[in-house]
């Protein structure tokens, strides 16, 4: 037994670490951020050549064959630095091809997800609040062995500089009655509006599909029967987001602490006095939690797929809860100055916000929580 | 990352399984203490009474691994603690393996186990708690003897226990905080100890003063070096400190308030479909598995031959934040039948004084900041 990290992963930790430093210091975040995409091609180019895009991808279609374990420690690091890049989305996409998809379709779409050379998102539900089967409601009408898709989805992350969408339609009228998509973004009726969102580092879009025809070779599983593989895409989600709230939430309680041992007042640093010790103490346990409940996650989306629901809702539902706390207590401690622009806290705050309902909110996932445990 | 268990490890499981089978007292036996007695008897025969400790001082020689699954499977069968003395086995006889003579550990270890002595424990003073090193209590040596003058205080079982494992000061605090403090070994029917009850806010006589008016205790009956009792005292711990014991609690309490959650209403309908008592209960759950996942991991660094931390302050203080609104929402499911007797009246009342034991939240809170982030002492 080892709840931990092998060498090979630290190693990896270090890596990723080390370049993240170097190549995406916060100078290079805020360029990214606030230019008109949002994202930088040259920096993703370069994610695809080192690996980190196909890292649990399978070796004979591009990937290097790891697990989410891996995963955990990728978007932790990723999300310590605020990476403005869409790495969730790509490795989401291409693991629900993995979980979905025929033999045939990971052979024709997986290596370019693993080099980089597309991007792919998923366009799950067509209200954000709603993870569940009758949130999906996108229209599908057959269309000899496919299907044509007209409608919208309003929050799709990623949506301006995607090339491959995994889209959940509708296509019958019981609950679970739902089919999932592969839909390239130069096909025939699709457009992306794009919006400023509050987190300037996490961009989405609202993807508009007029009467976009899907061959048979474009659906994953068969149509009608996808809830499963939705579920599990949407738990997906729920680990990744965590894992970045994880490596987020960290960096800003080194921050602050680092601000509370620095900042002198009534003769004193202020992180001397409880009332600013306390809520910091409170952020390192509500972390570690955060950090436990999302391993045995990782370590269950290999091993034990039966308790990944379960253990996700735990994960994301106090991560959602923590980090907003972690935010306020963060921008508080700084006083003034962390309601500035230039403090990089803010972006934190930002980040903790957008991340808070990202595949569901404590509400949500605390009510999946009393569900799965029996109530 | 791997939460499989060795061949050998699952048939360690079996064998404490099968053990539990034969010789657990049935539920309503569990308070009667000839069961326990005889409960106690079998588990000593196993070494699973000190089962973290090394075999040739009497204990298990259990590995870490081992003492967490006898933990487990104990936690999951309801049965009663492994063994009844619970300061002498936490504590007292770490320490004495640490730091006692052997003839020290031939005098009370054995003891100890078959729990023919029972220990309590003289840190607090009327003007000392949390700043536990700045205690007053004073041991003068003369000849062979120290003679100990001044007065503990929350001294729980100190009416019934045969023995004091203590904190006096040698040198006076003014010539040095730390260095100054030796760790004692008293018996409690020495001349010159009185033992007077505090009862508790339920009523209940738990803890009590002890007054120290001219006791001599035999030089033998130090243990360490004079002005090492802080280090003794605080090194006595690190033995099997990995938090998943304060987990496997919560676990119980947390299946105890979804059973009464499921048997309650709440304005005609189902508890269970009320949704801010499912807010609730599914934040418990999801920080209740929390702590036992952190104890797992502080297991695995200690596994991986990693000191034991001050890591498990975080488990500490969860368990605090947690068990009196998990009671205060079992009391509002009860509603007005919550202001008679029963389990979660006692448990309500009783979760203040758990909360205190070992360091307030507050306490816990200073050690995580100061230890773990770093920040300057206050």
């Amino acid at each position: 037994m080892n709840f931990g990290f092998d060498d090979q992963q630290e190693l990896l930790r270090q890596e990723i670490r080390k370049l993240l430093e170097e190549r995406c210091p916060m100078e290079e975040v805020r360029r990214i951020a606030g230019s008109e995409s949002g994202h930088a091609p040259e920096l993703w180019k370069q994610l695809g050549e080192l690996g980190w895009l196909g890292l649990a991808l399978p070796e004979e279609h591009g990937g290097a064959g790891l697990g989410w374990v891996d995963l955990a420690v990728v978007f932790e690091e990723a999300g310590r630095v605020l990476l403005p890049a869409p790495l969730v989305s790509t490795i989401l996409a291409g693991a629900a091809i993995v979980d979905a998809g025929s033999d045939e379709q990971c052979r024709a779409r997986l290596p370019a997800l693993a080099d980089g050379s597309r991007i792919g998102t998923l366009a799950l539900f067509d209200a954000a609040d709603q993870p569940i089967p009758s949130g999906v409601t996108l229209r599908a009408e057959a269309d000899g062995q496919g299907f044509r898709l007209t409608g919208e989805k309003p929050y799709v992350a990623d949506a301006g500089v995607a090339d491959l969408f995994v889209v959940a339609f509708r296509s019958g009228k019981k609950a679970q009655e739902v089919g999932l998509a592969l839909v390239d973004g130069e096909a025939d009726g699709v457009s992306v509006e794009t919006r400023a969102g509050i987190d300037a580092t996490r961009r989405q879009g609202t993807l508009r599909l007029d009467g976009v025809r899907i061959a048979a070779d474009a659906l994953l599983g068969a149509p009608g029967d996808a809830w499963p593989a939705i579920s599990r895409a949407f738990d997906r989600g729920a680990a990744a987001v965590t894992a970045e709230m994880i490596g987020a939430a960290e960096a800003m309680l080194e921050m602050t602490v680092q601000y509370a041992k620095d900042r002198i007042q009534f003769g004193s640093p202020i992180g001397r006095y409880q009332g600013v010790k306390h809520p910091l103490a409170e952020a390192f346990v509500d972390i570690e939690c955060m950090k436990s409940l999302l391993y045995y996650t990782a370590w269950a989306l290999e091993e034990s797929p039966d308790e990944v629901s379960f253990s996700v809702s735990k994960a994301k539902g106090l991560a959602s809860e923590a980090f907003t706390q972690i935010g306020i207590s963060g921008i508080q401690l700084h006083g003034a100055i962390g309601y500035t622009e230039a403090s990089d806290v803010h972006l934190y705050l930002r980040r903790s916000k957008w991340a808070r309902t990202a595949f569901g909110d404590e509400v949500f996932h605390y009510d999946r929580v009393a569900s799965l445990g029996g109530l | 990352m791997d939460f499989n268990f060795e061949p050998e490890e699952e048939a360690f499981r079996q064998e404490v399984r099968a053990f539990i089978d034969a010789n657990l007292p049935p539920a309503k036996m569990r308070q009667d203490p000839k069961s326990i007695a005889a409960w106690n008897a079998k588990l000593a025969e196993q070494r699973w009474i000190g089962f973290s400790w090394p075999r040739q001082e009497g204990g298990g020689g259990g590995t870490l691994v081992q003492q967490f699954i006898l933990k487990e499977e104990m936690a999951n069968a309801k049965a009663p603690p492994l063994g009844s003395d619970f300061m002498g086995l936490a504590w007292v006889g770490p320490a004495l393996i640490r730091h006692g003579s052997e003839e020290q550990k031939r005098r009370f270890l054995p003891e100890l186990l078959a729990g023919k002595s029972l220990w309590c424990t003289g840190y607090s003073e009327p003007d000392i708690g949390s700043d536990l090193a700045s205690l007053q209590t004073r041991a003068d040596r003369e000849g062979d003897e120290y003679v100990v003058n001044g007065q503990k205080i929350w001294t729980t079982l100190a009416h019934l226990a045969s023995w004091i494992f203590m904190m006096v000061r040698t040198t006076a605090e003014s010539e040095s905080r730390y260095g100054g403090i030796t760790c004692l070994l008293i018996p409690m029917d020495s001349a010159g100890i009185e033992v007077q009850p505090i009862p508790s806010l339920m009523g209940v006589h738990s803890f009590n003063q002890v007054f120290f008016e001219n006791v001599r205790v035999p030089v033998a009956n130090r243990l360490g070096a004079e002005g090492e009792g802080w280090k003794v005292v605080m090194g006595a711990l690190a033995n099997e400190r990995s938090g998943i014991s304060e987990a496997t609690g919560m676990e119980r309490h947390l299946e105890d308030l979804k059973e009464l959650a499921r048997r309650s209403t709440r304005g005609g309908r189902p508890a269970t479909s009320d949704s801010a008592v499912r807010q609730e209960i599914g934040r418990y759950e999801a920080r209740i598995s929390a702590m036992r996942l952190n104890g797992i991991r502080n297991l695995s660094k200690q596994l991986q031959g990693q000191p034991p931390s001050t890591e498990t302050s975080v488990n500490k203080y969860l368990r605090g934040a947690l068990e009196i609104p998990m009671s205060n929402l079992a009391m509002s499911l009860l509603g007005s039948e919550s202001q008679e007797s029963g389990k979660w009246q006692i448990q309500s009342l009783a979760f203040h004084g758990v909360v205190i034991g070992g360091g307030t939240p507050n306490i816990q809170r200073n050690i995580i900041g100061e230890r773990i982030l770093g920040l300057p002492k206050d």
